[in-house]
């Protein structure tokens, strides 16, 4: 069974001094320079065992910032999620990819790199996944606009 | 055109009139082969109607051919996607003439629930000429082979001189542009609903 969300927090920040963590509603928020050591920890510690990313996705809080959400399961111990979120500034959002720690978060990072322009520093092919080469701007940004597909020319 | 009073009378005595278009036409309307492609979940309702207890072959359309060469109808059976718009097109250039569109479902109609989406296309007659739009969401079988009875009434009107002398030909295929697909819409094929 998974620790309770008190008792996983106490035991992340033993294993890891220095680095903040905050709960915030049922998941942890975690700071964008320390995304590599939670996750290697949560992965690599035997007791937790997170060795699957059931989903990695972004929400767009407009104006300032843009939110990665991680829910990490364990199919070993079959117990899980638990939910990791980064705050990030919206005009530059970067963080550190975890597809060198799970390969499967390699598509979904591509995915969030394509539609909310979120950039992940150390991913080994980062480009569009969903829309063409050629297409400009994130589409699940709140502020894109759509093209107006009635309009005859191209403004 | 034979009388029909003599046509029955002849009839009497096993003589059988028919014109060229009347037998061509039979054979045409009842051997509509669709072409083998869906894009959603209008495809599930299409491969039910294709399925025995629907059994489209009652109106002589169950083979589905997985080459646009050797098929005679496109049903558009789902989501036209931008990125699938231009594969689409390219397959209906490639079908044989004369060949029938059927627009099957709200999203090939207009977009249906994602008409405001970033991705999908706001209808493919936008790009190439549709012959029936079936509504629903997605159209019952029944509505299909509905669809599919309505386009045989079409094929019986139109004389097979016609029907040859008229080369739909290749219409344009879309690119992928900065927002969306350049051009919108092929002029010729649609246009655009006035603001009133």
């Amino acid at each position: 069974m998974l620790p309770t969300l008190e008792e996983l927090k106490a035991a992340l920040q033993e294993l890891l001094p220095g680095v903040s963590l905050t709960m915030e509603g049922g998941s942890f928020l975690v700071e964008a320079k320390d995304v590599t050591a939670v996750c290697r920890c949560l992965k690599e510690t035997e007791r937790f065992g997170m060795d699957y990313v059931a989903n990695l996705t972004a929400v767009d809080y407009p104006p300032e910032r843009i939110e990665v959400v991680y829910h990490l399961c364990s199919m070993h111990h079959k117990h899980g999620p638990i939910a990791l979120k980064v705050k990030l500034p919206r005009a530059t959002p970067v963080v550190a990819s975890v597809t060198p720690i799970w390969r499967g978060a390699e598509f979904q990072e591509r995915e969030v790199y394509d539609l909310f322009g979120v950039t992940f520093e150390g991913h080994p092919d980062l480009r569009r996944i969903l829309m063409w080469e050629g297409f400009e701007g994130h589409p699940m940004r709140k502020d894109y606009v759509v093209e107006d597909q009635d309009a005859p020319h191209h403004s | 055109m034979v009388d029909e009073g003599l046509k029955s009378e002849l009839q009497t005595e096993g003589i059988y009139l028919t014109t060229w278009d009347q037998l061509v036409n039979w054979g045409r309307r009842n051997s509509i082969w669709p072409l083998q492609f869906g894009l959603a979940c209008c495809a599930i309702e299409m491969i039910a109607t294709a399925a025995s207890r629907y059994d489209i072959a009652r109106f002589g359309s169950e083979i589905f051919r997985a080459s646009p060469r050797q098929a005679d109808l496109m049903i558009v059976a789902g989501t036209v996607t931008k990125k699938m718009a231009p594969q689409v097109v390219r397959l209906y250039n490639q079908m044989a003439e004369p060949k029938y569109v059927i627009s099957m479902g709200a999203c090939a109609t207009s977009g249906g629930p994602f008409h405001t989406g970033y991705n999908v296309l706001k209808g493919i007659d936008r790009y190439i000429p549709v012959d029936v739009y079936i509504p629903g969401c997605p159209p019952t079988p029944q509505a299909l082979l509905e669809g599919l009875m309505q386009l045989q009434q079409r094929i019986k009107g139109q004389s097979f001189g016609q029907a040859m002398d008229k080369k739909q030909g290749e219409y344009p295929i879309p690119e992928f542009g900065t927002a969306g697909l350049e051009p919108r819409y092929t002029p010729g094929v649609f246009q655009p609903p006035t603001a009133s």
